[in-house]
């Protein structure tokens, strides 16, 4: 058990402001937020990545950790008491997109209980150029993330398809953020 | 698993000592001892509230009594000469943030055997015996009203 770093400095308001966030960027898909620049999470976890953690995760929320990040398990277990677990989760941390069709994407009674998938990628704001339209979304919008799957785009309009289950996505790089619901549509920029 | 043999008895000992302790109290002993190792706050302090469970009925079935306030914190020890660290907790009854974070630096002091016998000497030896001589005197005035049922034990023999 290693534990040598602190979580939010001030649980609560940190907490509020990342949960504005992910509330943000949920309903205006593709913006950028900024979160968890004042953490220190433990490597590899990326301070946005482990805010949303903070933030979103408790004992009441298993979570799954891609392998590579299992050098963070101990810091998650303890700041944010989660249950580490296998087996289909809420949430779903990864580094690299696992296929989407594998996540849970909920029932057509409860489409609330599908996965997020929260994945950390190298960058937000240059890289590849993808073109969002759809559901809060007034014009077009450009998001430039780096570190997507090269099929990505048709991955995730079969995620689209399946509206209104589905999966959401939390793309998370250094300390900001953004999220693509499963009702934006993704083409290529 | 007895409490001897249990391999964290020690440290399961001098954490109820701290546990029991007032901030003045700890304050008051960490006088005469060596200034504790610089910390850093991991978690807390924070106050919140957990809910006591007591066994109800001859079936022993779980039974919600009530919630009660609890103070914890967690700090990690700067590291020491030899390049370790010790991460020290504390959970305290009641809302004193204060005593909850003395009792994790102390955890962690306790914890580090350079430092660890002459804590113990200066601030959880005494500690103990002032808690046990409170319990003993609480124990003495109780046993003064205990009330023998003769009548009873002479009906049954």
């Amino acid at each position: 058990m290693s534990i040598d770093l602190p979580g939010f400095a001030d649980p609560v308001r940190d907490a509020q402001s990342v949960f504005r966030a992910v509330l943000g960027a949920m309903s205006c898909p593709g913006r950028l937020f900024r979160a968890g620049e004042r953490l220190t999470p433990p490597a590899p976890l990326a301070p946005a990545t482990a805010a949303v953690l903070l933030t979103l995760v408790d004992a009441e929320t298993p979570v799954q950790l891609a392998a590579d990040l299992a050098a963070a398990a101990d810091w998650i277990a303890f700041h944010c008491g989660a249950a580490l677990a296998t087996a289909p989760t809420p949430f779903i941390v990864a580094t690299h997109m696992p296929p989407l069709d594998t996540l849970d994407g909920g029932t057509d009674e409860a489409p609330q209980n599908s996965a997020t998938l929260i994945l950390q990628i190298p960058a937000l704001g240059e890289g590849r150029a993808y073109l969002l339209s759809g559901p809060g979304l007034k014009e077009t919008a450009t998001l430039r993330a780096s570190g997507l799957p090269d099929d990505f785009v048709p991955a995730w309009a079969a995620n689209h398809a399946l509206f209104p289950r589905g999966v959401d996505l939390v793309l998370c790089a250094g300390d900001m953020l953004t999220a693509l619901p499963r009702t934006v549509i993704v083409r290529e920029g | 698993m007895t409490a001897e043999t249990h391999p964290h008895a020690a440290r399961q000992r001098w954490m109820a000592v701290l546990a029991r302790a007032s901030a003045a109290e700890l304050r008051d002993r960490l006088v005469a001892c060596p200034p504790l190792p610089a910390c850093t706050r991991l978690r807390g302090p924070e106050t919140g509230l957990v809910m006591v469970r007591g066994r109800a009925g001859g079936g022993g079935a779980a039974f919600n009594l009530g919630e009660m306030s609890v103070t914890r914190c967690t700090v990690r020890s700067a590291e020491d000469a030899a390049g370790r660290a010790y991460v020290g907790h504390a959970y305290v009854a009641g809302r004193d943030r204060e005593q909850a974070e003395i009792a994790a630096r102390l955890d962690a002091a306790l914890q580090d055997p350079a430092l660890a016998p002459e804590i113990e000497r200066g601030v959880v030896a005494p500690l103990a015996e002032a808690q046990r001589a409170v319990r003993a005197a609480n124990a003495g005035r109780a046993a003064a009203t205990k009330v023998q049922f003769f009548t009873m034990a002479t009906m049954r023999s």
